[in-house]
């Protein structure tokens, strides 16, 4: 809402307003969208063409392709001319502050752990060490409380989903306790 | 009216105490997840995906209706409480209805939101049983050409007139159709961009993208920027309101009402404008009367645009059950829900399943109904969900995240991906790009692509058969009105001075003449 960021984003899109301050990270934004487009254009190459079908599986990827590479090639240049993105607000967001990207790659890797156990350690035990591991990194210090409310959120999911909805998530280790 | 009969068919197959069991859970579950701070609607139904998983289409969609309102009524709750909107659509109501609640009159603000909300949904839905059947049965003459030209339409003006920068847009909606392209062609049956792993091949779910860039997307970007001091909540009594702010609520709840249903049911829908609109009204009618409490908590002001919001929301059914056309990100996380259960979107559906889409409407109104009757004495229970402390409550929305990506297909694949959406969410964040055009690529690349190869097919390779209907010539030419007015605009008047109806702009300008609140954001 009223944060710095606003008003920077009126004065970016007029580049002789103001000084012009770049936001470099941008342009490996730019990058990844020129490869993926290149790499979605280069993908199509390797379709068959089908019979019956004028246009085939090739046009979409290709048109999609090549304009996803212009919309990179287009921000790095409105990028280098000091275009800066207006960053989203929100309830809990605090943008006057840097980012804490170290409390991201924490949750992401808590997130991976879950992806990489929940086939054999079952959905009630996974999902319990994500919503501890979660919390704990987002700081919270109550580890015996969010020990217990996370098993009996994944536990009571488990059942919820198993007895009110008929999906069975697995159960992994726990299996035949559950 | 033939329509009446159907809806009363629809009210029919939806009125059996199982059914309103199944609302009242879905309120209930709404309203929970849309007042927890962080949640707005898009992501209140995307979260909520998964509980419907295993039940009819029929109940499913009495509990999608319910969460559907009843997540928009938990949004209103929580920025006239805590002042900050977790959507743009909300950002009028929390001007004055925030004022309000400081002002000692939070009751009355929730009050007249929630009997707005309830008379404007009300009336915005009972336009769409009139409306859209009207639309439908147009729509269906409708071919390929034209229904491509139209998708097109929706997409341009998604993309180019909603947000600030178009540049942003297209790129949103680009990364959207790549990721629609994922998985086998429909007519050769060939995988693309699926790097030779059978699970890709399959199509990556929409439920799948939905919840990594609005849920967990949103979550990381909150952990990135977390406020590490907790917010001013604002107690609240239970919610009522007297004769006088009766006497001052029920023309704003019409006027946002009027507002609101035509924007939502334009291909350009969202909320923005008409509770801008209905804002502007009402402050200037309340000047006129000589009873401007505005900057002060006028009930106007929450009551009007409370009720557009609402309105918006109800007409955003009109393109989406007539066109298969979602226009807000709400309205896209429904769409990707019907999907789920094999309707197909597009101009059939009215006439391929109409005792689903007459169930829908029906259930629609009653969930509105229960939203009123259930809210009105809950309100203070809500309130104390503002206060869980912030760790536990992302962490719990990660993990529901988690739980609605995983339940769908039971694959720690889709987990994965979920990752990567989410990181993708994030960036998007970051970088400005707004979320809505890549939703909408998304459901909308695949099926455009399939108009497109029909339309061809028709014309045996003709390039000109795209074209070849009026109407579809007719849309062509709108969106070329719709790319080319900016420049023209901008050339006639190079600085204008009309501010634009942006909504942050805008409430930077009301929030200098209120001392309190820099306070609140603190």
């Amino acid at each position: 809402m009223s944060t710095p960021l606003d008003t920077t984003t009126g004065a970016a899109r007029t580049p002789d307003a103001g000084t012009p301050d770049r936001d470099l990270p941008q342009l490996g934004l730019a990058a990844a969208l020129v490869l993926v487009g290149a790499y979605t254009f280069y993908d199509a190459t390797t379709l068959r063409i089908g019979f019956g079908d004028p246009v085939g599986p090739r046009v979409f990827p290709y048109v999609i392709g090549a304009v996803t590479v212009l919309l990179g090639v287009l921000l790095a240049l409105s990028t280098l001319r000091g275009d800066v993105p207006e960053a989203e607000g929100g309830e809990d967001v605090d943008l006057r502050q840097p980012a804490d990207w170290v409390t991201v790659l924490k949750l992401v890797g808590v997130l991976m752990v879950t992806v990489l156990t929940v086939s054999f350690l079952g959905w009630a035990i996974s999902g319990a060490i994500l919503f501890v591991g979660s919390a704990w990194s987002l700081g919270s210090r109550t580890l015996v409380r969010d020990v217990i409310v996370g098993l009996v959120l994944s536990v009571g999911s488990w059942y919820a989903f198993h007895e009110g909805l008929g999906v069975i998530l697995p159960a992994g280790i726990l299996d035949g306790v559950l | 009216m033939d329509n009446l009969g159907l809806l009363a068919d629809g009210f029919g197959s939806v009125l059996t105490p199982e059914n309103l069991l199944f609302a009242a859970i879905g309120v209930l579950l709404g309203t929970f997840v849309g007042v927890l701070p962080g949640i707005g609607p898009a992501m209140a139904v995307a979260l909520l995906l998964p509980v419907t998983y295993g039940l009819d289409p029929i109940p499913a969609f009495i509990m999608f209706a319910g969460i559907y309102y009843g997540g928009m009524y938990g949004g209103s709750t929580t920025s006239i409480l805590l002042n900050t909107p977790g959507e743009s659509a909300s950002v009028m109501t929390a001007l004055e209805g925030n004022l309000m609640a400081r002002a000692g009159r939070a009751a009355q603000a929730l009050a007249t939101a929630a009997i707005g909300s309830f008379i404007a949904g009300t009336i915005g839905t009972l336009l769409v049983v009139f409306f859209a059947p009207a639309l439908a049965s147009v729509a269906v003459e409708i071919g390929a050409p034209s229904y491509f030209a139209l998708m097109v339409l929706a997409m341009i003006m998604v993309t180019s007139v909603l947000g600030g920068s178009p540049l942003r847009g297209f790129i949103a909606l680009f990364i959207g159709l790549t990721i629609g392209l994922v998985g086998l062609d429909l007519n050769t049956g060939q995988p693309r961009l699926s790097f030779d792993q059978p699970l890709l091949a399959d199509r990556i779910d929409v439920v799948v993208v939905a919840v990594g860039i609005f849920a967990l997307g949103e979550a990381l970007w909150v952990a990135a920027h977390l406020r590490r001091s907790p917010l001013h909540v604002i107690p609240v009594g239970r919610p009522w309101m007297d004769r006088s702010d009766f006497r001052r609520s029920w023309g704003p709840w019409l006027r946002g009402t009027a507002y609101g249903f035509p924007f939502g049911a334009l291909p350009a829908g969202g909320a923005e404008i008409p509770t801008f609109l209905s804002y502007l009204t009402e402050k200037r009618i309340a000047k006129r009367k000589g009873i401007d409490e505005f900057g002060k908590g006028a009930i106007e002001g929450v009551a009007g645009p409370e009720a557009a919001n609402n309105a918006s929301a109800a007409g955003t059914f009109v393109p989406l059950l007539a066109l298969g056309l979602p226009v807000t990100a709400t309205s896209a996380v429904m769409l990707a829900a019907l999907q789920g259960y094999g309707i197909e979107p597009g101009p059939g559906l009215m006439t391929d399943q109409p005792e689903l889409v007459w169930a829908l409407l029906a259930s629609l109104l009653v969930g509105n109904a229960l939203l009123l009757v259930l809210n009105l004495p809950l309100a203070p229970v809500w309130a104390k969900l503002l206060r869980i402390p912030r760790p536990q409550l992302y962490a719990g929305i990660l993990f529901f995240a988690a739980l609605g990506a995983y339940a769908s297909n039971l694959q720690a694949f889709d987990l994965f991906l979920l990752v990567l959406l989410g990181l993708l969410g994030l960036a998007m964040r970051r970088f400005g790009l707004p979320v809505l055009p890549l939703i909408l690529g998304v459901i909308l690349g695949p099926l455009m692509e399939f108009r497109l190869r029909e339309a061809m097919a028709i014309s045996g390779g003709d390039v000109s058969g795209l074209w070849s209907e009026p109407l579809a010539v007719a849309i062509y030419v709108v969106v070329a009105l719709v790319v080319v007015a900016p420049f023209v605009v901008r050339a006639v008047r190079p600085t204008p001075e009309v501010p634009t109806v942006d909504a942050s702009g805008s409430v930077e300008d009301d929030a200098a003449d209120s001392p309190g609140n820099e306070e609140a954001l603190r």
